[in-house]
């Protein structure tokens, strides 16, 4: 256990990391999930099969795949890719190119999840709810603003959350693109200290559930909250 | 709710409007993709020497072979593994005895928890990163864990979704539980696992790419290889994503096949979340 207790400091930074990486990923990607949502089911039929060319294609590339993407190609085919310009300093943590390129990789694979989460949510709407919203001449922007989307985001609030929880674990594919988050300062703690490998693990592994746990309750209060009769 | 009740049959000013709208993301679609292909060319990555590795056999047949073959491997044992460990845990919880419930709940909650990249890095220095053969393995251990977690969830939902007169049935006759088990509800719930099963296929070999970080074989090291040689990282990037993205769409196909062929139920099974405490 030593090995843990002594780097403290270095446990609870790569966590940091961790946990900057899901909150800038988190509303980023359902940001982008939303507008693709509402290409997918909107009524521009290029923007649909569009959408959902980028969403069969995205979820079925590895997320290693996409991050080697934005840390190798997307430089070369347009130079401020490579976001060296990027370097903010808080507290002790540093935002470099390695945090933006692990941010955007995280967001798009991240985005097209939130779209079919959102999608579904959608679908679960009942018929009626849209029929009425136009029976008052609401527009498509109407019907979906003010009608469709807030019941969506109600019914997929369970959905989303297993994104978003998969996206708490995909973090740590930022370890193999050089972010210092907490599955790479595993992997380096265990390099320096071997034979306490399996204390390592836990205490990191208790780190992971920990972020879980606490984000998949506040989820559960969200949608308990938020349940609307159908 | 299908998308066509969201607005109403296009009048002349919608349809106006919904042409402009067309024209202009046909407009933007196509800029991104020629300025994409303009921009490779424009750095040089779409010469020959390039692409050359690609398109000789030699190195094609290694790529597939000792690339492909080998991550198509490893996610079929994981796999294999997967299933047996969540069959195993699916059961146990499901049992009546405390103390075989609560250990498989926690095992299942805790893999399902922690990032399998974690798990990869943890089985590969307990196997000896010096070890033959360790990387394979600890990609194998590593995506069972995961993999097998999430099957335990589904089959305790499959074998929950298996109507109770099935049971009752089973009990009736003067079955005992292991038979209403074995013999009742576990054929019936693995038909409706099918597709769940096969979903989970392509997660697992979605994460066989991250065997990269504990320099397992496979596709993403033999191209590591290729492109070390040629220097062509970009083409790399492009062809092992469209290997990947081809496999996986192979396989999604066969799971729509299956659940038309076999299935042929629509409701996906209702597998709770982390951390739900009232459906453990």
């Amino acid at each position: 256990m030593d090995a843990v207790l002594d780097n403290l400091d270095l446990y609870f930074k790569a966590f940091g990391y961790t946990v900057a990486l899901f909150l800038v990923s988190g509303v980023t990607s359902m940001i982008l999930g939303t507008l693709l949502a509402a290409f997918r089911v909107g009524p521009v039929p290029v923007l649909r099969w569009a959408t959902s060319v980028y969403v069969t294609l995205v979820r079925n590339t590895p997320l290693v795949i996409v991050f080697a993407a934005f840390s190798f190609m997307a430089p070369m085919l347009w130079g401020p890719l490579n976001f060296r310009w990027l370097s903010v300093h808080i507290g002790g943590f540093d935002f470099t190119a390695f945090f933006a390129a692990a941010v955007v990789s995280l967001s798009l694979y991240t985005s097209s999840f939130v779209c079919e989460a959102l999608r579904s949510g959608v679908n679960a709407v009942s018929v009626g709810q849209a029929e009425a919203a136009r029976a008052i001449g609401l527009p498509f922007s109407g019907v979906m603003s003010q009608v469709v989307l807030p019941q969506a985001f109600r019914a997929s609030v369970p959905p989303l959350a297993s994104v978003q929880i998969a996206l708490i674990k995909n973090t740590s594919v930022a370890a193999v693109f050089g972010v210092a988050e907490a599955t790479s300062q595993m992997r380096s703690i265990t390099n320096d200290f071997s034979s306490q490998r399996t204390e390592i693990f836990i205490a990191f592994a208790i780190g992971y559930v920990v972020i879980v746990e606490v984000f998949s309750f506040f989820a559960a209060r969200l949608e308990s909250h938020w349940r609307v009769a159908r | 709710m299908s998308t066509t009740v969201l607005y109403e049959a296009a009048g002349p000013k919608a349809r106006l409007r919904q042409r402009i709208y067309t024209a202009v993301s046909v407009v933007a679609l196509l800029a991104i993709v020629v300025w994409f292909f303009w921009r490779l060319n424009e750095s040089n990555q779409l010469s020959y020497d390039k692409w050359e590795a690609f398109v000789t056999p030699d190195y094609l047949r290694v790529i597939l072979v000792d690339g492909l073959l080998r991550t198509l491997q490893m996610a079929f044992f994981a796999i294999i593994f997967a299933v047996l460990f969540g069959v195993f845990f699916g059961i146990g919880k499901l049992s009546d005895h405390a103390w075989v419930r609560w250990p498989s709940w926690l095992v299942v909650e805790l893999f399902r928890a922690i990032p399998v990249l974690l798990l990869m890095v943890f089985t590969w220095y307990t196997l000896g990163i010096k070890a033959e053969n360790s990387a394979f393995w600890a990609v194998i251990i590593a995506l069972t864990l995961y993999n097998g977690a999430v099957l335990a969830e589904v089959l305790r939902a499959g074998i929950l979704a298996v109507p109770n007169g099935q049971r009752e049935a089973g009990y009736a006759i003067g079955m005992r539980k292991t038979q209403v088990m074995s013999i009742v509800l576990l054929p019936q719930a693995v038909k409706i696992m099918i597709p769940a099963i096969i979903s989970q296929c392509v997660v697992a070999l979605k994460d066989t790419a991250l065997g990269i970080y504990v320099v397992a074989p496979g596709l993403t090291y033999v191209v590591k290889q290729v492109y070390l040689e040629f220097h062509n990282r970009v083409p790399a990037i492009l062809v092992v994503g469209a290997l990947y993205v081809l496999v996986n769409l192979l396989l999604t196909a066969l799971a729509s096949w299956l659940q038309k062929r076999y299935v042929r139920e629509k409701k996906p099974l209702d597998t709770p979340p982390l951390g739900d405490v009232q459906r453990r």
